[in-house]
């Protein structure tokens, strides 16, 4: 499981990618429990559009970052669950502690790409850390 | 996944399919947390088709049992505090399967059967 992290506007969207299960999720909530941390976002975006698999072990990451989220009043987003994972969801009923959305994607892909580039503007010169497996766009704070 | 392997001679489909995947894997994480406590052991996957489409895939661990069942597959029952997780398994198991059948022995291990029957490709 591969997870890119992008900060901007108070908001911490993680790009999750490739297989979430039980050993995945172990690793990868200590990761994004640091940059929650570290970032202190009002919003935290889990972007599921790339994850292939995912069984109950996925829902304990959800709730578990919902639960840190709310502890400094934030809120989480899922965004672009795939139809199988939208299914696992719904039996937990997470739509009750995070909003579902979908982006369109063309136009995220503008914005998106927009976005990079005035971050990459904003960066330069920032702290810009990037691990392995790790894209880690940086924003004024 | 071996699962997919072998579910794919029935041709299912691909909700179908990772229906499957998803419960099997929720069987196997049990057995490998709750079974072997996070330790070392075997956990046997016994898969089978029958007449009619019908899928039968069980996990089998030898780890240390289920003392109380029909608590341990109510939805959100958990037994790690810290640990996260959801409490779900077993719900999605029986979501996503026609039956779960759950047998456990304390001290000798746990064996959970799921069947499906899958639909037919119109």
């Amino acid at each position: 499981m591969n997870a890119a992290f992008v900060f901007c506007n108070g908001k911490l969207t993680v790009y999750l990618k490739g297989e979430l299960d039980h050993h995945a999720a172990k690793e990868i909530r200590t990761r994004i429990d640091g940059e929650i941390l570290r970032r202190k976002p009002e919003i935290l975006g889990l972007d599921f559009q790339k994850v292939t698999f995912m069984d109950s072990s996925g829902l304990g990451l959800v709730m578990g970052r919902y639960k840190l989220m709310a502890e400094s009043g934030g809120k989480v987003v899922i965004e672009n669950p795939p139809s199988h994972i939208k299914k696992v969801m719904h039996i937990a009923g997470i739509s009750k502690l995070a909003t579902i959305v979908f982006t369109d994607k063309n136009k995220t892909d503008i914005k998106k790409s927009k976005k990079e580039e005035q971050e990459n503007e904003a960066c330069k010169g920032q702290d810009n850390k990037s691990d392995e497996n790790t894209v880690s766009g940086v924003v004024a704070e | 996944m071996a699962v997919s392997g072998f579910v794919a001679q029935l041709n299912p489909c691909i909700d179908e399919l990772s229906d499957i995947k998803t419960a099997v894997s929720e069987a196997v994480t049990n057995a490998i947390v709750h079974g072997y406590r996070e330790k070392m052991g075997n956990v046997e996957l016994i898969m089978k088709i029958y007449k009619d489409r019908i899928l039968s895939v069980t996990v089998r661990d030898r780890g240390c049992g289920i003392e109380n069942i029909e608590k341990a597959m109510e939805p959100l029952f958990t037994t790690g505090v810290d640990e996260e997780r959801a409490g779900l398994g077993f719900t999605v198991m029986e979501s996503f399967m026609d039956t779960v059948k759950v047998h456990s022995t304390v001290g000798k291990g746990t064996t959970v059967t799921l069947v499906k029957r899958l639909r037919i490709k119109g």
